[in-house]
């Protein structure tokens, strides 16, 4: 093996792979049950951490970064001058192997640059999992990026072998699409989704009557969004977002700021800040989606197209309605606690069994650790002290804004600085 | 001062067994210590405890209601905290009286809570920070030196994930390792010698320690770099043995 040539490989075929954010490895349900390797049973881990933070559980590379597009956001670009690499499946299966067992890594994350066609580029995608399961008899876990435009029967065959599979609609709008990848078709994005849902449902029908059905994607499928790139609002790109959860059952949606990583004039110009904290959001959004109840129009409308930036989305909501608090934290109904800005469902959960002994007061909240900064001004508790009643919003705003400290500050402070 | 000592043998058995006594004997002032700590004074009466299978399993048998209590007992052991079989018995006699193990009004209730907490974080970092290394005769060797001694809570995790695998993972602080052989897991001793493994290393090593560090640097994005939270989750205590932050 020329270990030389695939050092320089892979990092060629990291780099390019890095701008895909997911590095989910749960959620999966492949034991051990052969004597083979690896066991995808358990929760995720995250075996290392890059420097900017973000956790490393899968080896996150492209088969090649030859790509027959000239998406402008796309770092691989056909009319971009950089290094160009394949890997050959053999090495990728014995990458794999060989950094699972020495548990660097839960599993692989292949992508790739789409040469000659979809169908081929798909194909190869497909032989390195099957390698990988059938071969060396490899339970870690696998998550396969669909191939825009690949034909139904090799989505159907990619889900055998993948834990999970993803496409990323990268951007939010049709228009955008146009705009910045023209040869791409929004219906080439859409068609293996829709197919990997149905498969989904499919295989979970059939092994309810039949127990020895294979399983098909058991860790779901999952998308990316590009925030920043086109002047998409919040509004466009949280709606839809909620479009792929519901219409395609999506597990998750990702975000992802731009890096500006080349030189066009349909984008933001080279050297310009990625928008973390608008990512950041973003993120909380969805979270309030999907775990805390909200719908997105409560959070999102014609009125309020874009997500605040100095305070979180819950506090922005609840800023705008007033009318619904104080929550008296000892009776209110579970679905209300968790709309109290500041308190997460571990919080809420900490209450609901406290309240079940006693009534509770401000110490008690404190006891069991229950962040008060900005949850004091919205309930009220068994105690007398709450004299916030007649307080105006935007008062509270400042008063949170003050207490609080945020690592993103430097970005919308706009007060002056005087003093250090 | 506790009015009886009770020494046993560092081991959970042993423990249980003392705990056992503790009931036996109606002893209400005593202080449960390990042999290897112990120090003799003139006002506590001395008992050495001979561990016992069965009566510690009366023990266990007797919480067996209380599954995550129990969960808690155990992992609060491995804590090796000087003072943990103060709060474990505490914890226990409190248990059995109320019947109820979610009281976290309790000191020492709360105490083994939250050790517990601590255990588990370490034993899932362990689970991610072990690093193989192959050796010339196809065993894959990794050191560790966790906080807590977690070594038997990983075992399993381990033996699952790699059934086909020979493996070694030795935990330098407490000087013991445990060895899976391809069917079970054994406890071993050994001398380490950094220089010998160094040369026991398969030839291949090298190169898939250096493509894992070229690795860690290509997938990490230079225009967010954020090393605040890159501490955070990899805190330096354990860089000592993470290739990708310590090279062969």
């Amino acid at each position: 093996m020329n270990f030389e040539r695939i050092r320089e490989k892979l990092n060629i075929l990291a780099d390019a792979a890095k701008y895909d954010v997911s590095c989910s490895s749960s959620g999966s349900n492949r034991k051990n049950t052969t004597k083979g390797l690896g066991d995808s049973s358990g929760m995720g881990i995250c075996h290392s951490y890059t420097e900017d933070g973000r956790c490393i559980s899968l080896l996150k590379i492209l088969l090649t970064n030859h790509c027959i597009f000239d998406c402008a956001y796309c770092v691989s670009r056909k009319s971009n001058d950089i290094k160009r690499a394949g890997f050959k499946i053999q090495e990728v299966v014995d990458l794999t192997i060989n950094f699972y067992r020495r548990n660097y890594i839960e599993g692989l994350f292949l992508s790739s640059g789409i040469f000659s066609s979809p169908d081929y580029t798909m194909e190869r995608l497909i032989e390195v999992a099957k390698k990988l399961r059938l071969e060396e008899n490899f339970n870690g876990y696998i998550h396969l990026k669909s191939i825009p435009g690949c034909s139904d029967e090799l989505m159907r065959e990619a889900g055998l072998y993948a834990d999970r599979l993803s496409i990323n609609i990268e951007i939010p709008t049709v228009s955008g699409l146009k705009l910045l990848a023209p040869e791409k078709d929004h219906k080439d994005f859409i068609k293996p989704m829709e197919k990997v849902k149905n498969e989904i449902i499919q295989y979970q029908a059939d092994k309810k009557l039949i127990k020895s059905t294979p399983v098909y994607a058991p860790a779901g499928q999952s998308t990316q969004m590009i925030v920043g790139a086109t002047g998409e609002s919040d509004k466009d790109i949280m709606y839809s977002a909620v479009h792929y959860y519901s219409t395609y059952k999506m597990k998750r949606v990702y975000y992802s700021g731009y890096v500006p990583v080349l030189q066009d004039e349909r984008l933001p110009a080279l050297g310009t800040e990625v928008p973390m904290l608008r990512e950041n959001r973003l993120y909380q959004t969805d979270w309030l989606l999907r775990f805390y109840g909200f719908d997105v129009r409560e959070i999102l409308n014609n009125q309020h197209p874009n997500l605040d930036v100095d305070i979180d989305p819950k506090l922005s909501w609840a800023l705008r309605n007033m009318h619904l608090f104080p929550v008296d934290v000892n009776k209110a109904e579970k679905r209300m606690l968790v709309r109290i800005p500041g308190l997460g469902m571990l919080s809420v959960n900490k209450i609901l069994n406290a309240r079940k002994y006693r009534k509770l007061n401000w110490e008690n909240l404190k006891a069991i650790g229950i962040a008060m900064n900005r949850a004091k001004y919205f309930m009220v508790c068994d105690s007398k002290d709450w004299e916030r009643k007649d307080l105006e919003p935007a008062h509270i705003k400042s008063m949170i804004l003050q207490s609080s400290q945020s690592k993103y500050q430097k970005m919308y402070s706009n007060q002056l600085r005087l003093f250090n | 001062m506790k009015t009886h000592t009770l020494k046993y043998d560092s081991t959970f058995e042993g423990l249980l067994t003392a705990v056992f006594t503790v009931y036996e004997e109606r002893l209400s002032s005593v202080l449960i210590v390990e042999e290897r700590f112990f120090e003799a004074n003139f006002f506590s009466k001395v008992n050495e405890v001979f561990t016992d299978e069965s009566k510690a399993s009366r023990v266990w048998e007797g919480l067996k209601e209380f599954q995550q209590f129990r969960t808690s007992v155990y992992r609060s052991f491995l804590s090796e905290l000087p003072d943990k079989e103060v709060y474990i018995l505490d914890a226990i006699r409190y248990v059995l009286k109320t019947r109820n193990d979610k009281d976290y009004g309790q000191p020492s209730v709360l105490k083994l809570a939250q050790l517990t907490k601590q255990i588990g974080r370490e034993k899932h970092r362990m689970k991610a920070f072990v690093r193989f290394k192959r050796t010339k005769d196809d065993v894959y060797v990794a050191i560790i030196e966790p906080d807590f001694n977690v070594l038997p809570l990983i075992a399993r995790h381990f033996k699952n994930r790699y059934a086909d695998q020979q493996f070694v993972i030795y935990d330098r602080k407490r000087n013991y390792g445990i060895f899976y052989d391809l069917n079970t897991v054994e406890l071993i001793e050994l001398d380490f010698d950094d220089a010998v493994l160094k040369e026991a290393l398969h030839d291949e090593e090298m190169h898939y320690d250096k493509m894992w560090q070229d690795y860690f640097i290509s997938t990490g994005i230079k225009s967010r770099i954020n090393k605040k939270l890159h501490l955070r989750h990899v805190p330096k205590r354990y860089w000592k043995y993470l290739n990708e932050k310590n090279p062969l």
